[in-house]
Order: C-alpha cells, then structure tokens, then sequence
C-alpha cells in the first residue's frame, strides 16, 4: 500500500516527504501506509479538567495546574506542566504536592466540565453517528464509510474534528486511529498530549509482542500477577498458548487474551452501550474507623445515586460498598437484592449492612456506593404485603451491627 | 479410642453431620467432626455453632474415648472407600493425630482435643412435643420456597412455627414469607405444642432438617424454647439456635372479603403459565391474566423476544379484570398443590390475592400482584 501523508492542521495530503506541510506550513504530519484504510478511533481529551481551568485563566498556562479536592483528596486532573514533576491523577494530593510545592491547586467545578465534555461529544456526533462516549472526556467513534460525506478518510476527518475541538471547545485532544476498539485506545496514548497515532493492520502484531500485558484492556493488577507467576509479562508470549489453554487458565478474559494478542478485537463501536453501574464516592475530611461517620457520609452518597436512577430510568439489582483503607487499599464488598430498586434507604440499609461486617478497626479514607446490574426502572421497588408495617428508612449503622449478630 | 466400623454406616452418618460444618472456618476446630466411642457405639457431631447435628452409629468399640477429625476429609475418604469395607479408626494416646485403615489403605489424619469442641449447650427446652415426619415435611415443603434471603430482613430468613386456633380448633402453623408473597400452612395442634413460644427457624437448619427427614419415618421429637430447638431422629438429634426477631403480623396482611373468585385445574394453569412466561426477559418473569366470563387468558411481553398468550377454560363469574403476577411465584405455589383445583380470591390488580388448593383448606398462600 502507498505511503500516505497528512496535514493534521489543514488537512491537506502532501504528495512526497516533507518537513512542513507545503499548504499550511504545520509540522505535524503524520504518514502511514494504511492512514486512508483505518476508521475505528478513540479520542481522549488531554487533562481534561485543567485544560479547561487553563482555557478560563490564561494566567495559568505556563503554570503547574492541579485539579482536585483539598489537601486530602487525590489528583482528579493535572496538567503536562505538572506532570514534568511527577504527579500524576489519581495520586494523593499531599504526595503531589510534595513532588510539585508550587502547583496550584484547583477545586474541581464538575458542572463547568460536564459542559465542556457535552460541547466535545457534540463535535463528535456531528463527525459521526457512532461515538461511543466512555466517560467525560473519552470516546470511541467509528467513521467506516464517511469518506464521501467528509470528502476524505478517516484520518483527514479526524485531524480536522481535533482542530475544530481545540478552536470550538478550548480544549486539545489526543486521537488513536487503528482497525478496531482495543488498538485505537492503545494508540491514542502514545503520542499524548495534542497527539495523532496510528496502528496499522500490518504492525500490530510485532507492536504488541514487547510490551507488557497490563496494556491489554481488562488486565489488571491481579490478572498481571497470576500471568507473572505463569511466566507470561509480555503480550507477545500470550501468542504461545492455544485459545483453549488460556481460557482453561483464566476463564473466559482468556479469550479476550487469544484474541488481543494477535491485534484482534471485534467489539463495534456501540453509541448505546448501556450503563452498567451508577456510583458516588467521597473522600473523609479525616481517615474514620467511625461507623457512624462513615454513615453520615454514605446517606447523601445514596441519595445522589437514587436520584441519578431515578434520573436514568433504571434500578440497581447489586449495591457494592467500596472503601479505600488509611494505607490506600480498596475493599468493594457487594450484596444481591432480592428485587431491583431505586430507593436510596434500600441502597443505605444494604450498605450498612455491608459496612457494618468491615468495621474492625481499619481506619478509611474513602467510602462509595454503587448500583450495578441495572435493569429498566419500571422494575424497581415492587409494592410489598408489609410495605406499611415494616417501614424503611429506619436503618442506622448502630442497628446493622445487631443484625449481623441476631441473623444466622 | 479404637474401634471398627462398616462403610455404609459410618458414611450415612458423616454425611449427616459433615453438611453443618462449613466449607471455610475462622475457628479450626469448627472444621472438624467430634467422634466419640463408648458402650459399643460410635457418636458423631458436628456444628458451626448455630446447628449441631449427633449422631450415633453402633461400631465394635475397642476402646473408649474421643476425638476431632477433619470433617470433609474424612467423609472424603470413606466416601471413596470400597462398598462393603470395614474401617478402623485409632487415636492413639497422643491423640493429636488418628489412624484409619481399611483393607490396603491406610490415613493419618490430624486431630484438635476433643475438650476443645464446642457445643450448643442446650439450656432447658420447656416445651416437647411430637410429629411424625410427613407431618413435618408437610409444614416444611409448603412454605419453605417462601423464605426471604435478604439479610436486611433477618427475621424473614426462617419459617415461622406457633401455635394459634382456627376456627376454634387449635392449630400448629408454619408460615414463611419474602414480603411479596406468604405461604402457610396448618395442623391439628400436638399435644404439648398449644403453649409454645412462636419461633422462627432459620433457613440454614430448615435444609439441614430436611435431609434428616428423607431418611427418617416414625416421630420426631421436637424440643423448644424461645431460643433454641431440638429435633430428635431415632439416632440423630438436630440442636439449632432460633432467630431473635419478631416475626411481622402476618395475619393483617391475608385478605379477608376478595370476592373475584377464579378456579382452575392447577396442572393445567401451571403448564400454560410455564409456556408464557418462556418468553419473559425481565428477571420478575411477569405474566398477566386478563379475566372474562370463564376464560382466561394468560400473556407475557417481552420488548425483545415478542409475545405469547394463552387462553384457558375456568370457572370465573366476577366483572372481567386483569392482574400481573410473578410467574415463578405462580409455579412455586402450583408445586405445592396436590389436588386438582387451584382456587384465586381477587380483590383488584394491585392488592394481595389468596390462593389455596380447592380441596385441602389446610394450605393458604398470599401473592402480592406486579404491574404490569
């Protein structure tokens, strides 16, 4: 296949090797043999949270720029400036703050961001119909057969949507572009911030071989151990067992395994993937063995996920309780319902219930509650034979513990 | 203690026993199987400190005494012992450590002193008194597929057993409900019941006692107080604590005056339901019956798969009306019918129906409608 050349800022295509693009004079070009064959993307917003605090306060722009909640909290967001020093999100704020003294700190303002994130989503849909959104600032988006519409491939298209995101939203954004889902995510991190990569049918494997297996979406810390202890540390030595074999070992991600390894991945880019949980987590002004603390913090937490149900037209089948320890360790610990609901004090009293059983001192820095197994909401909270006799809304942390004790 | 034992006997018995002791213990000793000789019988216990099931099993006893073994391991291996087999069992004086040999084989087991094992004190059981074991499977069988698993609603993980009158005749009832639907069930009242306590027997002890049953005709003895309960089996004895709750007022929640009065053959009803609901994708299966002048019909929708109806020949002379159900509720009752008929007492679609087999009145069964 011919080399093709790109012009990410004009979109032009440059018939031969260049430095500069010859119609805009940008340098950023990109050239892959496959760039006109290659429509599945992922899109990622570049620090999201503090682009958009830089983009309302110019003053900022060559500053270090941290997001995130107080002294106790973590790093919701930070720039690249910050990053030059080592933080990185989801760090503890006052460990950042050591490896960065000079960082300012900003109090997240979610609604600004939620805006911004719908302005970004908007730009996207108008570039296509599938843009599967996966969080805020993320999303995958499928442009197989808009070439006519956008009068060019893929690639050009999407140099152009990054373009008219910076321009429109004030914020940048780092594109993956590949054959399918997997390969895109991959891709759009390696060229991060303002970033446009590409993984072709051709390199994929042999990009893949050296690198690690917690690059393969659903390897986690746990699964990457149990593949150590096995000896496998890289994708490429995946390749050596048969699918079989790896699904005999690790169960059905085993599958997933066969397939990633050979740069395969079938999922569709799916615009109306459902939600699968609903969740709110907060973190303590202080780390709390209390459960009664604790307890003041869960009832505004299920509350919120009630109403966000309620709002999404759906009812929770599972409640998990997380909690993140004093020493940074995550105990989510989940219960089954008999029916689906979207009432916060059904959400609170299992919450306690669990709460109650973790409660052995440990002190915690953070609790949240989730909804999973989410069903449509016409299903929740069936009317009951004791609904006037047995009131909820009664449950307390006190009350819970007894529980544990009388239920046998 | 040494003594020699005949497989069967000696699996029959572990078998009850070992189901108690559960899978994963915080407490070692909870893992294991208290066995003791004496007077040329070998007894077996076994608890997780809220049941406790003995057992005793005659066995050519050498020499007295006891010990703890490793309860699933040992009913492992006799398990997979040869049919017909003599084993020896020996703890020496050590006695940390037991020997069993059968034929060629032979198993060193380690072993916790038997002083160390706890058991469910019994405390003083006032009231006694005396069942046999199809009655008990009766009460059991019909309202047990009621119980609650929330653990939110503690006191509904167990069956309800008091005694109460009706229709001026004491009576022994079982209830059990999830709060979406109840089930219970009556009998003449035993001698030596009419004063007892009203005790909810936990879910757990409802499975154990069970498996006891099946293998069991002739009397249970039955023993109580407001905490614990005892079953006693020829040779084996079921200790369990009972659920500190208050079991809710049940009898406030059965309508009286529904007048929507729908008769089925119940075989019939249940099959038809069974086909309908096939098509349900919702995890409450919800099936509704659309009532006329002596028909039924039955349909389910299903946003996915399409619809099914089904339409049936009753007995039904009230306004015509339309009420959604549980589908596996609907079943779980039908299961529990042995007569022909099956008997519906409507009032509307969103309040409780009664539901009883035509020709047993001794069975009651309360269904909370869905919307559908």
């Amino acid at each position: 296949m011919a080399l093709v050349r790109l012009c990410r800022d004009c979109g032009a295509e440059p018939p031969e090797v260049a430095r500069r693009c010859a119609q805009c004079g940008s340098t950023r070009l990109v050239a892959h043999p496959e760039l006109g064959a290659l429509a599945i993307a992922h899109i990622d917003c570049d620090a999201f949270y503090a682009s958009i605090e830089k983009r309302d306060d110019p003053t900022l722009a060559d500053k270090p720029v941290i997001v995130g909640g107080g002294k106790r909290g973590v790093v919701a967001a930070c720039c690249y400036v910050a990053r030059l020093s080592g933080v990185r999100s989801a760090m503890p704020m006052f460990k950042a703050l050591r490896l960065c003294p000079d960082a300012v700190v900003i109090p997240p303002d979610m609604a600004k961001y939620k805006a911004a994130g719908r302005e970004v989503r908007r730009l996207m849909e108008e570039t296509t119909p599938l843009v599967q959104p996966l969080s805020i600032d993320e999303a995958f988006l499928d442009l197989t057969g808009t070439d006519i519409l956008h009068k060019g491939p893929p690639a050009r298209t999407l140099g152009l949507l990054a373009r008219r995101i910076e321009r429109e939203v004030g914020v940048t954004v780092s594109i993956g572009l590949s054959y399918n889902k997997f390969l895109a995510k991959i891709a759009s991190d390696l060229d991060k911030p303002r970033g446009f990569a590409v993984i072709g049918r051709a390199e994929a494997e042999s990009f893949l071989a050296p690198r690690p297996v917690g690059l393969l979406w659903g390897v986690g810390a746990a699964l990457q151990r149990r593949l150590a202890a096995d000896g496998i540390t890289t994708i490429g030595q995946l390749r050596a067992y048969r699918e079989q074999e790896l699904v005999g070992r690790y169960g059905s991600i085993g599958r997933r395994l066969y397939r990633f390894a050979r740069g395969e991945d079938d999922r569709r880019v799916d615009p109306d993937a459902p939600t699968k949980s609903i969740s709110s987590e907060t973190t303590f002004a202080q780390d709390t063995g209390d459960g009664a603390l604790i307890e003041a913090e869960l009832r505004p937490l299920c509350a919120k996920v009630a109403q966000r149900l309620v709002a999404a037209g759906l009812a929770g089948t599972t409640v998990t309780l997380k909690l993140k320890t004093a020493d940074f360790r995550i105990r989510t610990r989940a219960h089954r319902l008999d029916r689906p609901t979207q009432r916060a004090e059904v959400l609170l009293e299992t919450a306690l219930l669990l709460l109650a059983r973790e409660l052995d001192g440990t002190r915690f820095r953070l609790v949240g509650i989730g909804a999973d197994g989410l069903v449509p909401g016409r299903e929740a909270d069936p009317p009951g034979l004791f609904d006037q006799q047995l009131g909820l809304g009664s449950a307390s942390i006190s009350s819970s513990r007894a529980l544990i004790v009388k239920s046998l | 203690m040494k003594l020699t034992i005949e497989r069967a006997a000696l699996l029959r018995a572990l078998g009850h026993v070992q189901s108690v002791v559960e899978r994963r213990n915080t407490i070692p000793i909870l893992s294991n199987v208290m066995l003791k000789a004496e007077k040329g019988k070998l007894s077996l216990a076994a608890t997780d400190m809220d049941i406790e099931i003995v057992e005793r099993v005659p066995a050519q006893v050498s020499r007295d005494g006891a010990t703890t073994a490793p309860a699933h391991t040992l009913y492992d291996i006799v398990r997979k012992l040869r049919e017909g087999a003599q084993i020896e069992l020996d703890a020496g004086s050590d006695r940390g450590s037991m020997t069993l040999r059968s034929g060629r084989s032979t198993f060193t087991l380690q072993c916790l002193p038997p002083e160390d094992y706890p058991h469910l004190a019994g405390g003083e059981l006032p009231h006694t008194f005396q069942l046999t074991a199809s009655e008990l499977k009766q009460l059991i069988d019909r309202t047990r597929f009621a119980i609650s698993t929330e653990e939110t609603r503690y006191y509904l993980n167990g069956i309800y057993f008091h005694a109460t009158r009706s229709n001026e005749m004491p009576v022994l009832r079982a209830v059990a409900t999830d709060g979406h639907r109840l089930a219970r069930v009556e009998m003449m009242c035993p001698e030596g019941a009419a004063g007892m306590p009203g005790v909810i027997v936990p879910r757990k002890t409802v499975g154990e006692l069970r498996k006891l049953i099946d293998e069991n005709e002739g009397e249970i003895g039955l023993a109580l107080s407001e905490t614990k309960i005892r079953f006693a089996f020829g040779e084996a004895t079921l200790t369990s604590k009972l659920i500190d709750g208050t079991f809710p007022d049940y009898d406030r929640v059965i309508p009286t005056g529904n007048d929507k009065i729908l008769e089925v053959d119940c075989k019939t009803f249940a099959e038809a339901v069974d086909r309908v609901a096939t098509i349900s994708t919702e995890k409450s299966r919800a099936v509704k019956l659309s009532l006329d002048k002596n028909t039924l019909v039955l349909s389910a929708t299903s946003p996915e798969n399409g619809t099914a109806t089904e339409e049936l020949e009753v007995r039904y002379n009230a306004a015509p009306m339309e009420i959604g159900f549980n589908s596996r509720y609907l079943l779980d009752i039908a299961e529990q019918i042995e007569g022909e008929g099956v008997q519906f007492a409507m009032s509307d679609a969103a309040s409780p129906t009664v539901v009883r087999d035509t020709a047993d009145p001794s069975a009651l069964y309360v269904l909370m409608p869905m919307r559908v």
